[in-house]
């Protein structure tokens, strides 16, 4: 399977903090990998870096073959924008817009707004008679499920979630892990950072990260689709 | 319009309209600034009106004088007149000067319209009432002193003169003339019985005259010969009425005009001040409205800063995002320019009317005025923290650090 993702020597440093020291990490086309670590373990430092929101001090990030690690800031962006869908922890939804608009703001970003395609989106993560109600009216769960939907909409080489489950009781925590197996029969790559054993456990591979350096890298295999 | 224009302007109208309750405020901040912005405006710039108007208390500020040794003819005044608009005419009264005997004392008779002479002179103070038609007179308070003539008094004018053969002797009873025993020439004490109904005191010169009308002079003295003297007084200021009387001294041969420069130069003196004085105070609400406008866009917008954070992380370039923010601000301004252009008038009205007891009047020209300084106070108070807030890295936004 060709590499969607290499993280080559990764080091973020922030004065005589080390939050990733010397990190190396492969991710597959198609693969579902779980971050997972302890607080200030690098966790965020890393997602921010394969989110393209931020830039390694030294190492170098290369996308689909392309290295993005000495890219300014604007190009930095547009990449994100092509390739990467981003789920919240927090959701972060626009509150003055409705569901199916907020999905719609990624499309306005990335290319042309269309609604119909942006109703599909919201009617695949099981919402779509929700698509005029305002964040406020939505339930944590349903608000992470618009979170998902904004990800999906323009059809990213990789999702990238960042504790995706940590504001969700259970029933919607399975609800979102559902709907990442089904990305995932799908062919989407992704990448779960999550301090949630529950959650670490239905990805396909576990890297664990601790102060700044992988400490384990295997394969889940109790992984079923 | 395609559909990336079209979210935008969901996007910007959603915001406005979802967001109602900050938007009041920011836009409570602009129509306050915009109202007494606009009201200050027009009251600059109507301050050299009302202020005219108020001038004319202090009497005429041109003066009508024959050029050459003619006095000045009716027709000739109404030509001087026309060179004034007829709104900035607020009156004027022409004096005619004879010498006459009251009493055998030498006094002097000024010819004047009632009517319009308290335009020219409002200060005027009569002790009694003014002459309402012929056969009655107005004493000035020295006249009166000397002769001794109180109000309710009829004092008898006498004009003496030589009778020669061009003297239309037809209306004089026979018993005003005499001959000169020794030249043997005939003379006439023509006379007019005049009741006086009023004492006219200023403290000035205008206590020193007699004033009758012009149609008792007429009959006294057998002639209409015209002015010897005009005062105008005009609602205009001191430029506009240099302007005016050089005009009439180029076209008529027979009127010299000139101001009242102790008038015109007092009125264009205190004319600067005040507007200078309004001119500092627009000046620094403009300054403190913008500090206003920016403060509360300021907040507005730093309470956005997790939704510009994402909008980032969505792939927003900063240059969409600042188009964003800043159409929603400039919005804002133009609709709180509209309605403090409307609610600006109304203030300037109410202190038009409590200060100068008159009322505002409207200028369209600064509605656009108004519009283009909210908007822009408004742009400009948006662009500094719009400017920083995407400045913002969003993955630290997005942490909620």
């Amino acid at each position: 399977m060709s590499k969607l993702l290499e993280l080559k020597n990764i080091s973020k440093i922030y004065g005589d903090l080390h939050a990733l020291d010397n990190v190396s990490l492969d991710v597959d086309k198609g693969e579902w990998i779980a971050i997972m670590g302890p607080s200030g373990s690098g966790k965020s430092t890393m997602m921010n870096i394969i989110g393209c929101m931020d830039k390694p001090t030294s190492g170098q990030v290369i996308f689909d073959g392309k290295d993005i690690s000495k890219e300014s800031r604007r190009k930095l962006t547009e990449f994100h924008r092509d390739k990467i869908g981003l789920v919240f922890q927090q959701f972060h939804l626009i509150n003055y817009l409705n569901a199916v608009e907020n999905v719609m703001v990624a499309q306005y970003y990335h290319s042309m707004p269309d609604e119909k395609e942006a109703l599909a989106a919201l009617e695949r993560v099981g919402l779509k008679d929700r698509a005029k109600h305002l964040p406020s009216q939505l339930s944590g769960g349903e608000q992470q499920r618009v979170c998902i939907a904004r990800a999906l909409i323009n059809s990213p080489e990789l999702i990238l979630a960042d504790e995706p489950t940590g504001n969700l009781d259970e029933k919607n925590e399975n609800i979102v892990l559902d709907i990442f197996r089904q990305l995932h029969k799908e062919g989407t790559s992704l990448v779960v950072v999550t301090h949630d054993p529950e959650v670490g456990e239905v990805a396909q591979r576990i890297v664990r990260l601790e102060h700044g350096k992988i400490v384990s890298d295997k394969k889940n295999e109790s992984f079923s689709d | 319009m395609n559909k990336k224009q079209k979210m935008f302007i969901r996007m910007v109208v959603a915001s406005l309209v979802r967001r109602r309750s900050r938007m009041i405020v920011a836009l409570l901040a602009i129509v306050v600034g915009a109202t007494i912005l606009s009201g200050l405006e027009l009251i600059y710039y109507d301050v050299p009106r009302q202020m005219s108007s108020q001038f004319r208390s202090y009497g005429a500020n041109v003066i009508f004088t024959p050029s050459g040794d003619d006095n000045i003819q009716r027709e000739d005044l109404e030509k001087g007149i026309s060179e004034f608009s007829s709104d900035e005419i607020e009156g004027y009264t022409p004096y005619r000067y004879e010498n006459t005997k009251i009493h055998n004392m030498p006094a002097t008779l000024a010819g004047i319209d009632f009517d319009s002479v308290l335009k020219t002179s409002p200060y005027w103070h009569i002790s009694g009432n003014m002459p309402s038609g012929v056969g009655q007179a107005l004493v000035g308070a020295k006249v009166a002193e000397n002769l001794g003539i109180k109000q309710g008094d009829t004092v008898s004018a006498v004009n003496s003169f030589e009778v020669t053969e061009e003297t239309d002797t037809s209306d004089i009873p026979a018993y005003e003339f005499y001959s000169d025993p020794e030249s043997g020439e005939l003379y006439c004490d023509h006379s007019l019985d005049l009741e006086v109904t009023g004492i006219l005191e200023t403290g000035g010169s205008e206590e020193e005259y007699i004033y009758v009308s012009l149609d008792d002079l007429t009959s006294l003295y057998l002639t209409d010969r015209g002015y010897d003297i005009v005062e105008v007084s005009a609602a205009a200021m001191q430029d506009r009425l240099s302007q005016v009387a050089e005009t009439i001294n180029s076209k008529s041969e027979t009127i010299s005009a000139k101001l009242v420069k102790r008038v015109t130069a007092s009125e264009s003196s205190v004319l600067t001040k005040l507007q200078s004085l309004v001119f500092i105070v627009t000046a620094v609400v403009l300054v403190l409205t913008m500090i206003c406008v920016a403060t509360t866009m300021t907040a507005v917008i730093t309470e956005r800063r997790k939704e510009i954070g994402l909008r980032k992380a969505l792939g927003a370039l900063n240059s969409s995002i600042i188009a964003e923010f800043m159409c929603e601000g400039l919005l804002l301004g133009g609709v709180g320019g509209i309605l403090g252009s409307v609610l600006g008038y109304y203030f300037a009205q109410f202190v038009s009317m409590n200060v100068f007891s008159s009322s505002i009047t409207f200028r369209p020209l600064l509605i656009p005025i108004t519009i283009a300084a909210s908007v822009l106070v408004t742009g400009l108070a948006c662009l500094i923290p719009i400017k920083s807030a995407v400045e913002v890295d969003p993955a630290l936004v997005l942490k909620g650090e």
